[in-house]
């Protein structure tokens, strides 16, 4: 398992960021998401082989679930 | 502001204008007004509007946005058109306000941490050139001039200089560094111009390291957090569904209950529904407490510690290094019919090719050169000490066993640490102590901690019994454990666990280098004198960058004030929620006590957490 970094921007408030973090959970091949409002941060762990399609995953969730949220590697 | 806030405000402006000039003209026909009312609405609710019809197509509708809307436009339904545009007005204020709040207090964390250095000048072909500190390889020479942060960890090569490590260490006494010195990228270079070989790339240097640190700090959410957002997710749910039996129920029930009534009660109970203005000010809060906590020059890695600390009951300390400096020093010198300088000229000489710490210690109490020719026929005597002849004098240096055995008649010394004594021709000439030293910050600090209800502190060492004792003593200290090997502190730490409450906290605090199983064992483990050390900043959760055991009390006195604060504003936001929930049910409160129970309670407890970065007010000692 790796761990992986990105700064996540647009998020309107601390509730939706909470919502998007319990959806982003139910991803199965990435493991402890946190989001973290308040430094804009997004970290999850996932196996190094595995990274893109995890990424495909969550920016699913994301475009579904919050159109105007950006996420980008740090 | 950013330009999306901008934008936000002249939609305020704009919408607030068309609304106050629907309210002053009262047009007739009445309808003029109403379509006036409408384009207030549509000009700062639209976005809201638009958002959560989407939202509704994705079955998402607890949703902020999809609540406010209904609110809304149920307003305008029941023909409280005025009610409708103030309601979404306001609501559009203090989301403005909050976004603004917290893009301020993300700066503010930020400049408390501003030690990035934004350039390098390198020395290339013979010229300087600016370049950024990521493009500078290992081996390469930077340049740097008086009030220049240094970008990269590297050794000085040239010139001399006092560095400030204010940002790194909250430490305000600056540092002075010749060539051969070791020095640290985000400090502050203050008088002299400095040319420096640099020995780390920069993600390697301990300015990232740092940065990286906090900027992730809070990964980790705290029991406060995960609180809140459990709370909110069954809140929002639960005032829907009221809200809904509130708008149905009574009108079938009760005779004469007109239904635009309870409908107008249901709307306001659809606002105060609306969750982010609980969820907010707690990830706030911990944010702002653990950027005021780096800017002390204590780097906490998570929300859950910075909790935790509040909590604690138990503290652990290492001796060495921890509350002692870790330095071997000579502390007295009895000298016995020789002066104090005769007698440590003698134990130095003898001692001069041993790289022992002891003899060490000795030269540096000498503090002159030692010419080595008068130094002949040194014999060391494994265990026991150092024979040598100096000038020509036949000298012996070491402990009690050695004078035994050389039948010299001496004066044992009663002091605590290790004694050398020193016979010259066969003659003893006195004694030597040298002892690791206490640091004056530790009584300091073990006296604040039981200020701040610790009712425990240990102190586990390696080192001698009577050695250990007279340090517990002297700091007064609840417990020591000595002569103990590492598994030993295991088992220890293992103990002390069992002894604290349910919620109580035990922290262990060590130099983070041996300290690997007690750190990872204990609640919370902190790491001393971080500043250049991989290995503490790795294994720790919470790191003090400087060796003052004293910063573990402004830790816990920074988390009970956090915790304070977290408490304020779950307790204030709840409350004053559920109250307007009571006093909209029975027509008391209007909509607009409603948008105050959202976002005027947001925007206090916003307010309220950024007291904690005021952190120079609060911390006096």
């Amino acid at each position: 398992m790796k761990r992986y970094k990105f700064k996540i921007s647009g998020l309107d408030c601390a509730s939706c960021a909470n919502e998007l973090e319990e959806s982003l959970k139910k991803i199965d091949i990435i493991q402890n998401v946190t989001i973290n409002f308040m430094t804009e941060k997004l970290i999850f762990e996932c196996f190094e082989e595995e990274k893109e399609e995890a990424l495909e995953n969550i920016r699913r969730v994301i475009k579904k679930e919050e159109p105007d949220v950006e996420i980008k590697e740090v | 502001m950013t330009s999306k806030m901008k934008r936000q405000l002249f939609k305020i402006i704009f919408s607030f204008l068309f609304m106050v000039i629907s309210l002053i003209l009262k047009i007739e026909p009445d309808i003029y007004s109403k379509i006036l009312f409408v384009i207030a609405y549509l000009i700062v609710g639209y976005d809201i509007v638009m958002k959560a019809f989407r939202n509704i197509l994705k079955g998402k509708v607890f949703d902020e946005n999809f609540l406010m809307t209904i609110a809304t436009l149920g307003a305008f339904a029941i023909g409280e058109f005025e009610e409708a545009v103030a309601v979404m007005l306001f609501y559009q204020v203090g989301e403005l306000f909050q976004s603004y709040a917290v893009d301020k207090s993300r700066k503010s964390v930020a400049s408390l941490m501003d030690i990035r250095p934004d350039y390098a000048n390198v020395y290339r072909e013979e010229k300087t050139e600016r370049v950024d500190p990521e493009d500078v390889n290992i081996g390469e020479v930077i340049l740097i001039k008086p009030g220049e942060k240094i970008p990269l960890d590297g050794k000085v090569v040239e010139g001399e200089s006092l560095l400030n490590t204010l940002a790194l260490t909250g430490e305000a006494v600056p540092r002075r560094v010749s060539i051969g010195d070791e020095v640290l990228s985000g400090c502050l270079n203050q008088d002299g111009t400095l040319k420096i070989q640099v020995e780390k790339q920069f993600e390697e240097s301990t300015v990232s390291k740092i940065l990286d640190l906090v900027e992730n700090a809070s990964s980790r959410k705290s029991k406060s957090e995960n609180f809140i957002s459990k709370f909110a997710k069954y809140y929002t749910p639960i005032v829907v569904i009221i809200a809904v039996f509130l708008a149905f129920l009574p009108p079938l029930i009760i005779q004469d209950a007109i239904f635009s009534d309870w409908l107008y009660r249901a709307l306001s109970f659809l606002v105060v529904s609306c969750p982010c203005a609980l969820v907010i000010s707690i990830p706030l809060s911990f944010f702002g407490g653990i950027g005021a906590a780096s800017k002390m020059g204590i780097l906490i890695k998570g929300s859950n510690y910075l909790e935790a600390l509040a909590n604690t009951e138990i503290i652990v300390c290492d001796k060495t290094g921890t509350l002692t400096e870790g330095v071997f020093k000579v502390q007295k010198v009895i000298p016995i019919g020789c002066s104090e300088k005769e007698l440590l000229k003698y134990a130095a000489m003898a001692e001069s090719y041993s790289l022992h710490p002891i003899s060490i210690s000795l030269r540096e109490a000498y503090d002159k050169d030692i010419n080595e020719k008068l130094v002949t026929k040194t014999k060391e005597i494994s265990g026991k000490g150092v024979f040598a002849k100096v000038d020509g004098k036949e000298v012996l240096v070491g402990n009690e066993k050695l004078m035994d055995d050389e039948k010299i008649k001496f004066t044992r010394s009663e002091e605590l640490g290790t004694v050398v004594y020193v016979a010259v021709d066969k003659k003893f000439c006195g004694s030597i102590l040298i002892s690791d030293k206490i640091k004056e910050d530790s009584y300091t600090a073990t006296k604040e901690f039981k200020k701040n209800h610790v009712e425990k502190v240990v102190m586990l060492t390696g080192d001698h019994e009577n050695i250990s004792k007279s340090v517990a003593e002297k700091l007064n200290l609840d417990e020591y454990h000595a002569e103990l090997l590492p598994q030993d502190k295991v088992s220890w730490v293992e103990k002390l666990m069992t002894q604290k409450s349910a919620s109580g906290k035990l922290i262990f605090v060590g130099d983070g280098i041996n300290d690997a199983p007690v750190l990872a064992l204990s609640d919370i483990g902190v790491a001393m004198g971080g500043l250049g050390s991989d290995a503490a900043i790795e294994a720790a959760d919470v790191v003090i960058m400087t060796d003052q055991p004293s910063k573990i009390v402004d830790a816990i006195m920074l988390s009970k004030k956090t915790m304070r604060i977290v408490k304020q504003n779950i307790i204030f936001a709840i409350l004053i929620k559920i109250a307007v929930l009571i006093l909209s049910a029975f027509g008391i409160a209007t909509m607009w006590a409603a948008v105050f129970a959202d976002v005027g309670v947001s925007i206090l407890a916003i307010l309220n957490a950024l007291r904690i970065l005021r952190v120079k007010n609060w911390i006096k000692r």
